[in-house]
């Protein structure tokens, strides 16, 4: 795999986080708002605009996790997924605005098994989805709500986005792979 | 599952993955290597969460057919291997042997090509003949699942054993873990001392004399006699079930002598370490081998066994029909 560019830094990823933060205390009231992050690079943003919309009106707005792995409908496909994780969501959904995040939206098909697992938990008043980089080719009819960057891609590129938390930095790159991904 | 389905499997898929995943068919602990072993427990760990759930059920197998076989009595292994398919939507039949075509006079090969014949992908049997458990993975496609063979292995109860010691006590280096009853006909036995060796404790074993396996050496844990002497010092204590059941022919002059020999009491589970716990695969003969105190007692981590159960036998059957793996990425 080929490094083609770095397209987000730090500074420039803290920047889309807090305008989106700022985007879903504005559409939605902040009291309303939980914020549940897909395993394993949403778990990390989640945390980030947790602090910025608890910095910005002084809300402390419940923060779950889910893992999709149960419920991905490629199971026979993959030769190999990840270990799986708990699903962790300390608080009821009914009544509140959901928002999903997850670093990378790409086919859909992570998101609408999110969706599937919070469904399983209990009824949003709405689900959204927040992603820090939208990058394409959709699967299924699915959009975010919130997006940090578009960046339109073709399908031999990979977008890999490393987060200080669990990678040691934080920033968004695209390579080329020698072969089709999908 | 057949050797050529297992071999074309292997050439197919090797190469996409180098991360830890297990083999066709779990029917016994002495096949898994350490890290299949922690593969089994950290994905059981996670899914005890589905358990506590509103709606207890992931659509993880949904589609997948598991047939239970068991041709020998048990409620406890067959529930829960049918709840840990159910709560993964996969479809489950059980058959048992009194009504199964068994006592109309079947083969199990003839049984097992019948029930392959309608394309399971999982088969879960319990069986009173050692080696039937291979057997039967050497003669169907489908996964197949050791739940009890004779006196050779049952694999799932080693594993959930191990979670339950794992969550109480951390890992299982130094851990001194005594197990005491009837280790001559005991699958649970040998298939704990070969699980818990693999992961690093010292197993002892005890029970009386008439009771102990001939090669008991061949195990690899350290035999005692003495029940005393066995559980002083240990971190855990497991107590396996007398067969009451078979009546005279116990090799034991009475259930109260033997309560009175190897019976876990208050005084005697003093003994071990101050922090010891407490086992027991279940079913429980209260007042033969364990003591009602000690039982339902502070230390005792038996109904832990029965949760976990369910939890690993979700895992066993969600990794075999092909979910998760090690040091594997997940695209977006």
């Amino acid at each position: 795999m080929r490094l083609k560019a770095n397209i987000m830094d730090a500074a420039q990823i803290d920047r889309a986080l807090s305008r989106i933060a700022h985007e879903i205390v504005e559409k939605n009231t902040p009291e309303r708002v939980a914020l549940v992050g897909i395993r394993t690079r949403g778990v990390p943003l989640a945390e980030t605009l947790h602090a910025k919309i608890k910095e910005y009106e002084g809300v402390d707005v419940p923060i779950g996790t889910v893992d999709v792995t149960l419920y991905r409908d490629d199971l026979s496909q993959v030769a190999a997924s990840p270990v799986v994780q708990a699903t962790e969501l300390g608080f009821s959904l009914e009544g509140f605005h959901v928002v999903l995040i997850d670093d990378v939206l790409f086919t859909g098909r992570t998101v609408r098994a999110a969706m599937d697992v919070l469904m399983d938990y209990g009824r949003a008043t709405s689900i959204q989805l927040a992603v820090l980089v939208d990058r394409g080719h959709r699967e299924l009819p699915i959009r975010a709500d919130y997006v940090g960057k578009n960046v339109p891609t073709s399908a031999r590129e990979v977008i890999k986005v490393t987060c200080a938390e669990i990678d040691g930095e934080d920033n968004v790159s695209i390579h080329e792979v020698e072969e089709a991904v999908r | 599952m057949t050797d050529a389905v297992a071999a074309a499997r292997e050439t197919s898929e090797s190469s996409a993955d180098d991360g830890v995943t297990l083999n066709d068919d779990l029917t016994s602990i002495a096949d898994l290597t350490r890290d299949q072993i922690e593969l089994i427990l950290d994905t059981g760990d996670h899914f005890r969460e589905i358990s506590e759930r509103p709606i207890k059920k992931v659509p993880a197998l949904r589609g997948k057919t598991i047939v239970n076989l068991f041709f020998e009595p048990s409620t406890r292994t067959r529930t829960s291997f049918e709840i840990a398919g159910k709560r993964l939507s996969a479809d489950v039949q059980s058959i048992s042997a009194s009504t199964s075509s068994v006592v109309k006079g079947e083969t199990l090969l003839d049984t097992a090509q019948n029930i392959e014949a309608m394309a399971p992908d999982i088969l879960v049997m319990r069986h009173k003949s050692a080696g039937s458990a291979d057997f039967l993975a050497r003669h169907c496609s489908a996964a197949v699942v050791n739940a009890g063979d004779g006196a050779h292995e049952h694999p799932t109860q080693a594993l959930l054993d191990a979670l339950t010691i794992r969550q109480a006590k951390g890992s299982f280096e130094g851990l001194r873990v005594a197990i005491v009853g009837d280790i001559a006909h005991s699958r649970v036995a040998r298939s704990n001392v070969i699980c818990l060796s693999k992961l690093g404790a010292d197993v002892v074993l005890a029970g009386p004399p008439t009771l102990m396996p001939m090669h008991a050496n061949a195990l690899g844990a350290e035999i005692h006699t003495s029940m005393d002497h066995a559980i002083a010092d240990a971190d855990v204590v497991m107590m396996l079930r007398i067969q009451v059941e078979r009546g005279g022919n116990l090799n034991l002059p009475s259930t109260q002598e033997y309560f009175r020999l190897y019976g876990l009491t208050e005084e005697r589970l003093a003994l071990a370490k101050d922090d010891a716990v407490v086992m027991h695969p279940g079913p429980m003969n209260r007042g033969v081998e364990i003591a009602s105190s000690v039982a339902d007692g502070p230390r005792s981590l038996i109904m832990n066994q029965v949760t976990n159960g369910l939890a690993v036998r979700m895992a066993i059957l969600f990794l075999l029909a092909g979910g998760g793996s090690r040091n594997v990425e997940a695209t977006s």
